[in-house]
């Protein structure tokens, strides 16, 4: 008790942080408050929550607990300062479990193998033994090659009864538990690091515009330090259906004035510049924008003479090489036809745009249709030419997620370490191997004995097979 | 789609397990050698029938998508994931099988695989190949979930061991592990019977197959209409759980007649947890943060299914640690093993049928 009293305060600090119990509490109340983390759904708005603790704990009660977990910070509760606080507090017990075991470890790892004497062996939790007639001078050598046929480099040293191998592999695995706690340790700098030195913003941009700045969440700009420019964006659909194979955006970067990059983005394949990362997230169509759109069409004659066009809604062309001209008198951003066969526009998105088109020519009879976007059937014309639909251009946005996190890198190298770590704890072993050779009245007796940190069923195997190999050497030396 | 071949062997594989459960159960009660022979047969009749159902899914799927191999394999949602989970569980199972020459544990595993494909066919969830959609559009797919399913069916193998080595090793009906492995057995027995007799009235009184698991989830028990079937259901889950814990010992006396110590249940527990942890970690945690990071822009947003992974992760690294220390040996590792299993049957069905975030795919 005395010696408890004399401990400093920071020997206190210190156990308190290397005990278990204090460990199983942090594991405990992260776990626990996490799991209020998903229940409670993060960063919504008021009301969404409100109707999920009605459900749970009734109308009445749900007001005053909303207050009461709003003002504890549960309703971002992973960016709370306290929740931050336990993970820091997790961490540091990591790192001091890890010192105050780490020597001990380090003392196991770099200490040699010693021969052992024979009572010891036979006290191994794996041990053989084989016996053969003669002297174990004369079968030292193939011991020792049976030993190396295992993977073991054996040292030698003499005995009072002859002599003894000894050997072990892989005594560094004893350090993967550390190295699987360092990576955890390196993920959380890096987390840290996309913290402190990184942002997470959005940026919508209408096709054809130029953006130099991206909005974090609350609206503030950030600037980027070059422009961003969306020259296109498109949604391909699988077959004739509305569900979405690909959200594909044209983007250009410049930089001073001069255009340094291009790349079509689309999910899973984001455009990294300058550090800067932007994510295809969403897309929408810009409010009342319509009849700002471009039609984009390649307008082709019966005899393939073709030439792309530009026109608007209200805008007329001409099928080149001949004087037949065609009007664009209507549009539908989604374009359906009900049981009557009567045209309707099912929503105000740009799911299936299509135009209506009166055509007069001068020699043959005037008609006119829709021609749809996503089907080409509709763009061949009854006198052998073809009006191809191409886009619809300038009315949607594509929502770009917009990160720069300096700390992603670190974070992926932690993932690595872990990896290593992880395959050297629970698939490697820590083995050891003493043979020893020992003159008895006239015979000589073999005995081996074996112990792994782990794993210790595919080390028993090695073991028979040494066995096996020195019966063999035994035979040979009859 | 569902005249498709991949269906017939499904279905001629979910028969095969159910009477594999049957049977296994049969053996375990009458300890005859025949039974246990003709339940491994059925089990790996079931298997074979299994593998050639999902490699004709991926064919199928891949003639649908024509996006390559890689982009067509069966696990983009709750279904085929379902399906693969049974797979590998009972893959696993078979090792073990095989391995401890001991048919034992396939009275606790086939019933989860039992579980597993009732849960499928109650929930009327969509059997149909879906095309991927743009997020899942990686090759991320593969190794992802594949790898976390492989670790969930090794945690599901831990879950079985761990409760027999429960049964096993408490004899006094006072003891805090006892009643532990009774009232989880209960548990699972209970939702067990309610989840089939939801599936009895949903075969024969409601008309729409569309309506899921949300809407439906013991709406025949315990969340009947009728308050009297519900009080019911209460006041009968209490008996059974009554009944087992009063009973107890009796299984405990058939598992130890096979000559099934509880050092080889401790081991399996272990090992399991052991293969699982890692391939967790890495498939299930890495390789998600790593896709995440690329379809997303974050590699963790703390988003329901990463949270409850991590809280899963948190109890398997938990039982790694514990084995460890001093006094957590034996009994006390072996519940949070079972534990560990609740908290991924969370982070895999209940996160997605429960509450909502970005990995919404696996409710579809």
């Amino acid at each position: 008790m005395e010696k408890e009293k004399n401990k400093s305060f920071i020997d206190r600090v210190w156990d308190l942080f290397a005990s278990v119990k204090f460990a199983v509490v942090i594991f405990s109340v992260i776990a626990l408050t996490s799991m209020v983390g998903t229940v409670v759904e993060q960063n919504v708005e008021p009301e969404k929550n409100l109707t999920v603790l009605a459900k749970l704990f009734g109308e009445s009660a749900a007001p005053t607990l909303y207050s009461i977990l709003d003002k504890l910070g549960f309703m971002n509760m992973y960016h709370s300062w306290w929740f931050v606080t336990f993970l820091l507090l997790f961490a540091m017990n990591l790192i001091v479990c890890s010192l105050d075991r780490l020597p001990r470890i380090l003392k196991l790892v770099r200490e040699p193998i010693r021969p052992l004497s024979e009572e010891h062996i036979e006290k191994m939790s794996i041990r053989r033994s084989v016996l053969f007639k003669g002297k174990p001078s004369a079968l030292k050598d193939e011991v020792a090659s049976a030993i190396r046929k295992i993977g073991f480099r054996p040292s030698e040293s003499e005995t009072e009864k002859g002599l003894q191998f000894y050997a072990e592999k892989g005594s560094f695995t004893r350090l993967g538990v550390y190295i699987t706690h360092l990576s955890i340790l390196i993920i959380l700098a890096g987390a840290i690091i996309g913290l402190y030195f990184g942002f997470n913003a959005y940026l919508n941009l209408p096709e054809g515009q130029t953006s130099t700045v991206a909005y974090k969440d609350g609206g503030a700009e950030v600037p980027l330090g070059f422009g961003i420019r969306c020259d296109n964006f498109e949604v391909d659909y699988y077959g004739d259906s509305d569900m979405p194979k690909a959200y594909k955006s044209w983007l250009t970067v410049f930089k001073n004035g001069k255009e340094v990059m291009n790349k079509v983005i689309s999910v899973n394949d984001p455009l990294t510049y300058e550090g800067i990362t932007f994510y295809q997230s969403s897309f929408g169509t810009v409010p009342d924008s319509m009849d700002r759109g471009v039609v984009v069409l390649t307008v082709a004659s019966k005899d393939g003479k073709s030439e792309q066009v530009n026109t608007r809604v209200g805008g007329a062309f001409t099928i080149p090489g001949t004087s037949e001209t065609g009007k664009i008198t209507n549009f539908s951003p989604a374009l359906s036809f009900d049981q009557a066969g009567r045209p309707y526009t099912y929503d105000r998105n740009l799911l299936n745009p299509a135009i209506f088109v009166e055509f007069s020519s001068p020699a043959g009879k005037p008609f006119s249709g829709w021609i749809l976007q996503r089907y080409p059937q509709t763009w061949n014309l009854p006198d052998g030419g073809r009006v191809e639909f191409r886009s619809f251009w300038g009315v949607q946005y594509t929502g770009l997620q917009v990160r720069k996190d300096p700390g992603v890198l670190i974070v992926y190298l932690g993932c690595i370490i872990m990896a290593i770590g992880l395959y050297i704890t629970f698939f490697m072993s820590h083995r050891r191997l003493w043979v020893s050779l020992a003159e008895e009245k006239g015979t000589a007796r073999i005995l081996i004995g074996a112990s792994a940190n782990r794993n210790r069923a595919s080390y028993e195997k090695d073991i028979e097979k040494l066995a096996g190999l020195l019966g063999e050497a035994r035979k040979g030396g009859k | 789609m569902s005249g498709s071949a991949s269906s017939v062997f499904f279905g001629i594989s979910t028969i095969a397990y159910v009477l594999a459960m049957v049977l296994y159960i049969g053996y375990l009660a009458f300890r005859k050698k025949t039974i246990g022979v003709v339940a491994t047969t059925v089990t790996i009749a079931g298997f074979l029938s299994q593998t050639l159902a999902i490699l004709l899914r991926w064919k199928e799927f891949y003639d649908i998508g024509q996006m390559g191999w890689l982009r067509a394999v069966p696990l983009t949602n709750l279904y085929e994931s379902l399906i693969f989970f049974v797979w590998c569980l009972i893959l696993a199972y078979l090792v073990i099988e095989f391995k401890y020459k001991n048919r034992t544990f396939g009275a606790f595993i086939t019933p989860v695989a039992a579980l597993v494909l009732a849960f499928i066919d109650i929930s009327g969830m969509s059997k149909n190949i879906q095309p991927l959609v743009p997020a899942l559009q990686s090759n991320w797919l593969l190794a992802h979930v594949m790898m976390s399913f492989i670790s969930y069916s090794m945690f599901a193998v831990s879950f079985s061991t761990g409760l027999m080595y429960l049964i096993v090793k408490t004899e006094k009906r006072n003891e805090p592990a006892y009643i532990f492995w009774t009232v989880m057995l209960s548990i699972f027995i209970i939702v067990l019977c309610a989840m089939g007799l939801d599936y009895l009235t949903f075969k024969f009184s409601v008309k729409s197959q569309e309506e899921l698991i949300k809407g439906y989830l013991f709406k025949a028990t315990f969340r009947n209409s009728s308050s009297a079937i519900s009080l019911l259901s209460w006041a009968v889950s209490a008996a059974l759980t009554f009944v087992i814990w009063r009973f107890g010992g009796a299984l405990r006396k058939i598992i130890t007649g096979f000559n099934i110590s509880a050092e080889t249940l401790d081991e399996i527990t272990y090992k399991s947890i052991a293969m699982g942890f890692p391939i967790f970690t890495l498939g299930g945690l890495i390789f998600g943060a790593i896709w995440a990071d690329q379809a997303w822009g974050k590699y963790w947003t703390w988003d329901p299914k990463e949270t409850w992974s991590l809280i899963t992760w948190f109890f398997y690294a938990f039982y790694l640690h514990s084995r460890l220390m001093r006094g957590w040996r034996g009994k006390k590792v072996a519940m949070v093993a079972v534990l560990g299993f609740v908290a991924v049957i969370f982070t895999y069905l209940g996160v997605n049928l429960l509450l909502s975030g970005l990995h919404s795919y696996g409710s579809q």
